[in-house]
């Protein structure tokens, strides 16, 4: 059985705009799942209703078997960590810390004991009698977090907080987060827009777009094998091009004049027009090995980008323009624009989308 | 009547937060003629009392008057009285708008252009109205609070709460607006606090600055207020005053400069107390 289970959560809100449809998710205790999407997909509204801020409009949210729908947010041991803190500005780190415990009336000694112990988790010790407004923006997320994790909450709950650091320290930062949730164990819901953070954090990935999940998976499924068109181009760089079907069942498919083949089957009828993603870093110029596949185009453009050079392909006719990302080495035989070129890649990495029609191609058809 | 509300907050806000570094240039470009206009103000300010001071001053001994007037029980038993009336008045309305403002501000935005309006008819009812108003009402069945001096005593305390309700709830309304309400709110929900909790631990120690500020102002009307007092004829300081005056040459100057004495302490007091913590505040969580 799940630990933290959302079944058919639905969110409309009063003027009739529905954040939420549709949404079913199981997760197993001590996993790690981010929502990732973009602004307004839904991913901070569904962990609301896990937190309790946000009633869904139909659905269930269960807890280790407990249905926890109707209860009030104070009512749900579920820890939250915020985008913007949320610390008290009047209470020292320790009170921040041992507030949750205080509220439970948890005696003064054992209070004192796990507030130690946290902070010494998050890797601020001795710092119990400072203020928030005396630490950094970094220092004050972990004594957040240390907040969320003190009274050993069920579930844990972090909206995008590394979101108001800066890079550097977000990069620390989510390592830490990671590493102090293995050790606990404890069962985590992260929202983020940001992919990087979704890829090396999580067990599990929801991928959200206008309400509704596009995709669960783990973040090596999420990346390589896409199962919509939003989920190809959200995460990660890819190429799509266009391309129409010449044979369903022997994967043969005609991408600007020319005939490949995929590893498989496709999903779509003869003379359709669908969509052929492909990871840069997938591409290599050159023929490639025996069975790979090979296209050729015009070179369209050459990015130095430091450790890796991005050569962008034009293909003949509508197909639209691929991107080769190779690694920089100096003695890299770089094309130059205007030069015919060869690419190639292998068959398993072809991504078949659903055609959506010849516009929509033709506008996808371009490496994002 | 907005304004004169908003003008005493700035001059509290001008008292407990850092100020600005006077300005070198004046009017029209002249360095000396911001000096010029500050001193006018200071002496259009200080010369009455400087007046009064002196006129105090006129009996025979040196400081007769002040002596005269310490050797009155009555001036000590009416500043306590109205010391306490204030502090009533002040918990009383802390424990009303605290809870109101917090609530409108977070889940009830679309009232507060009238529960703003609402604290403004002070203003616009003078205590004279309001005074015949809680006479006529309570001195007779089913609720003749006029008839014992506990009953005047509530009387004139909820007079006063009502008197203080612009200062009061606009500084209480000021302080919420620089703490982010909704997010503490739920922190401290996540964290399984109550509502009385919420409110006792995290909004109101937040509010101190504010809550001190509108207190002062509070205590400083009471203290002053005679009308109200006069008619519920309680014991408080104003009255005393007044009663004095008719009958007193030197004494009423004494015991009014001493009255501003105690005023200018307890805005000193704001100064004291609220320096630094609106910076704590403002400087905690990423906004």
């Amino acid at each position: 059985m799940s630990y933290l289970s959302l079944t058919g959560i639905q969110k409309r809100f009063p003027n009739g705009f529905v954040a939420v449809q549709g949404f079913n998710l199981a997760m197993e205790k001590g996993e790690f799942v981010s929502f990732l999407g973009p602004s307004g997909c839904g991913k901070t509204t569904t962990l609301r209703m896990i937190a309790g801020f946000e009633h869904p409009t139909s659905g269930t949210v269960v807890v280790d078997g407990a249905d926890i729908t109707d209860r009030p947010p104070n009512r749900r041991n579920v820890g939250m960590v915020f985008q913007a803190y949320a610390l008290f500005p009047n209470m020292t780190v320790a009170d921040n810390i041992g507030f949750g415990l205080k509220v439970r009336k948890r005696d003064k000694a054992s209070i004192a004991r796990r507030t130690t112990e946290l902070l010494e988790l998050i890797g601020l010790p001795g710092t119990g009698k400072r203020y928030p407004w005396q630490m950094s923006g970094g220092q004050q997320q972990r004594v957040a977090l240390a907040r969320a994790l003190a009274f050993e909450p069920q579930v844990l709950l972090l909206d995008e907080p590394l979101s108001a650091l800066d890079a550097k320290i977000r990069v620390s930062l989510r390592a830490e987060i990671r590493a102090i949730q293995r050790t606990l164990g404890i069962t985590t819901v992260y929202v983020t827009h940001d992919q990087e953070e979704a890829l090396s954090l999580s067990d599990r990935i929801v991928v959200m777009s206008e309400g509704r999940i596009e995709q669960v998976g783990t973040p090596f499924e999420i990346y390589n094998f896409p199962t919509t068109p939003f989920v190809a181009r959200f995460v990660g760089t890819l190429n799509v091009l266009g391309a129409r079907v010449v044979d369903a069942s022997a994967g043969r498919l005609d991408v600007g004049g020319q005939e490949i083949r995929t590893a498989g089957p496709v999903g779509a009828a003869a003379g359709s027009l669908v969509s052929l993603a492909l990871r840069p870093e997938i591409l290599a110029i050159g023929d490639g090995g025996p069975d790979d596949v090979r296209l050729r185009g015009t070179v369209d453009e050459v990015t130095f980008l430091g450790a890796v050079v991005r050569i962008r392909v034009a293909l003949p006719g509508s197909a639209g323009v691929a991107s080769v990302d190779t690694f920089n080495n100096p003695h890299l035989a770089v094309p130059v624009r205007g030069a015919a070129v060869t690419f190639s890649f292998p068959a398993e990495a072809c991504l078949v989308l659903d055609g959506a029609g010849r516009d929509a191609v033709a506008a996808a058809a371009t490496a994002i | 009547m907005t304004g004169e509300v908003d003008r005493l907050h700035g001059e509290f806000e001008q008292l407990t937060g850092p100020t600005a570094p006077p300005s070198r240039r004046g009017p029209g470009g002249r360095p000396w003629a911001s000096w010029v206009v500050l001193l006018l103000s200071l002496a259009y300010f200080f010369l009455p009392l400087v007046g009064t001071l002196l006129y105090s001053l006129r009996e025979q001994p040196f400081l007769a008057a002040y002596a005269e007037m310490a050797r009155d029980p009555q001036i000590l038993s009416t500043l306590t009285y109205s010391f306490a009336i204030g502090v009533i008045t002040i918990i009383v309305s802390i424990v009303l708008l605290v809870p109101t403002a917090f609530w409108v501000r977070l889940r009830l935005p679309r009232l507060r252009p009238i529960v703003e309006f609402v604290t403004l008819l002070p203003f616009v009812v003078p205590p004279i109205v309001l005074v015949f108003g809680l006479i006529s009402t309570y001195s007779g069945p089913p609720l003749p609070f006029t008839g014992t001096n506990t009953g005047s005593d509530v009387l004139l305390t909820c007079a006063y709460v009502v008197l203080s309700f612009p200062y009061m709830y606009r500084s209480i309304d000021a302080g919420l607006r620089t703490i982010d309400i909704r997010t503490l709110t739920e922190a401290s929900q996540s964290l399984g606090a109550g509502w009385f909790t919420l409110l006792w631990r995290v909004i109101l120690p937040n509010l101190r600055v504010s809550i001190l500020s509108g207190a002062f102002l509070t205590l400083a009307i009471v203290v002053g207020e005679f009308t109200i007092a006069n008619f519920l004829a309680r014991p408080m300081f104003a009255t005393y005053l007044q009663l004095i005056s008719g009958n007193l040459a030197y004494e009423p100057a004494a015991v009014a400069l001493i009255s501003f004495g105690i005023t200018w302490a307890a805005m000193g007091l704001i100064a004291l107390v609220g320096r630094g913590s609106q910076a704590k505040v403002e400087l905690t969580g990423a906004h």
